[in-house]
């Protein structure tokens, strides 16, 4: 992690701001399975701030601890014409107390459909999906997953509303996902309870007390395939800022509720991103 | 004892979940009533904006980065600027809810053929942006001003 900052802050230093022509923040951040969003839900806004016939690159680092699990998260992702998002994650979780890590990485694709985030009634649709694969599937298959890897496939809709939370812009978000995933696939894909896709809801709220400056709460449904132990819906609340068309960090208070039999796990998320 | 502790669990689970629901469907309903408030602030948005002498400001400040600006400045190759101020400075003054009239034609008739793109667009909406947090325009203004003027992008690219 310290690493990862001193390079983010060389970087900084070092490179020109080639940014793309987007306004502040509308890129979003970089969720913990690598898409553009919020911090656990997928939005529908193309990461960066490439706008049309443009690309970018980006990179971001994001760790989330809560009592008895880590989970860290680092990830590269491109976009072109605010049209196409691409981008590979790798996930490191580790069981602080239970003991051991498992690895997962997440190969994400998003296409904007329609609508835009900030001009149109219609708000900006985007679908996508993630392929997520276990570097060593030891683990979720010992606690009855029924498999190693899988796909999610969701559908997102975002948009912002000018000035109206007492003047300032509204950010609401919604996303449907299709998924077998346990606990987002660390603990694999499929159980004994289900083995179906079953469609989930998420949602997001933030409130742009600046433009480049974001205060909002999220939502993830979850399903409850395995035996062993409940699954339970995840939340948070966060704080996002945008110092730059190439920077961002974002901080929150994140509840995963029972994760492996082990309850109440909260804790914190923060998550910096670097764009060009 | 342990299967009463899980379901004490689940139900502080779902009325948690249920909380969160409620704070969200909460926002969207503000966003919901917001809606009319706009309207009725409607009439303050032109002295926000620091009345004409304000707007005039912001829309001189606006050129100068149109100027500098490689991205979109061919565009207005063959426009006549002090034509184009007047009529910009009487659209932001009637969409504020001043009192003016703008004399030009439709958005729509006036950018057809100029080819805009998105990035284009992306481009004024940040450079507004900016010229209106130079002049110390509120927060509530600039949004309020780019929430009357948002609705224009289907007029006014790819055209």
């Amino acid at each position: 992690m310290k690493r990862l900052i001193c390079a983010l802050v060389g970087l900084m230093l070092s490179l020109p701001a080639a940014a793309g022509s987007k306004v502040i923040a509308t890129g979003g951040s970089t969720s913990i399975e690598g898409a553009a969003g919020g911090g656990i839900v997928p939005w529908a806004v193309i990461n960066g701030y490439a706008s049309s016939g443009q690309w970018s690159v980006n990179s971001f680092t994001s760790r989330v601890g809560v009592d008895d699990f880590t989970l860290q998260n680092f990830g590269i992702g491109a976009s072109y014409n605010n049209q196409w998002e691409v981008s590979l994650t790798r996930q490191k979780f580790n069981l602080d107390t239970i003991g051991g890590d498992l690895q997962q990485d997440v190969l994400g694709l998003k296409y904007h459909i329609a609508g835009e985030l900030l001009y149109t009634s219609l708000p900006q649709i985007s679908v996508g999906l993630q392929y997520k694969k276990h570097r060593n599937s030891g683990l979720p298959l010992a606690v009855g997953a029924q498999n190693d890897s899988g796909t999610d496939v969701y559908l997102a809709a975002s948009k912002v509303y000018f000035g109206a939370v007492a003047g300032r812009n509204l950010l609401l978000n919604a996303t449907i996902r299709a998924t077998k995933a346990n606990q987002i696939g660390l603990l694999g894909f499929g159980g004994a309870n289900h083995n179906n896709y079953q469609y989930m809801f998420e949602s997001s709220a933030a409130v742009l007390l600046r433009p480049d400056l974001a205060v909002g709460i999220e939502f993830r449904q979850k399903p409850n395939n395995l035996a062993f132990a409940d699954e339970e819906h995840w939340r948070d609340i966060f704080v996002g800022w945008f110092i730059n068309q190439n920077f961002s960090v974002v901080g929150g208070y994140v509840d995963l509720g029972s994760i492996a039999g082990l309850a109440q796990q909260q804790g914190y998320y923060l998550a910096l991103e670097a764009t060009f | 004892m342990k299967a009463s502790l899980i379901k004490a669990s689940l139900m502080k689970a779902s009325s948690l979940s249920g909380l969160w629901l409620s704070l969200c469907l909460a926002v969207f309903g503000v966003t919901a009533l917001s809606g009319c408030s706009q309207t009725a602030s409607k009439d303050h948005l032109y002295q926000q904006l620091g009345s004409t002498v304000g707007i005039e400001k912001i829309v001189d400040a606006l050129l100068v980065e149109i100027e500098n600006d490689p991205q979109i400045v061919h565009h207005f190759r063959d426009t006549d600027i002090a034509r184009f101020r007047k009529l910009l400075i009487e659209q932001l003054c009637e969409l504020s809810g001043g009192p003016c009239k703008y004399t030009g034609v439709s958005m729509q008739e006036s950018h057809t053929g100029f080819k805009i793109t998105q990035a284009d667009f992306d481009n004024l909406v940040r450079h507004l942006m900016k010229v209106m947090t130079e002049q110390n325009i509120s927060i509530a203004a600039q949004n309020q001003l780019l929430g009357l003027l948002a609705p224009m992008y289907g007029d006014v690219v790819y055209r």
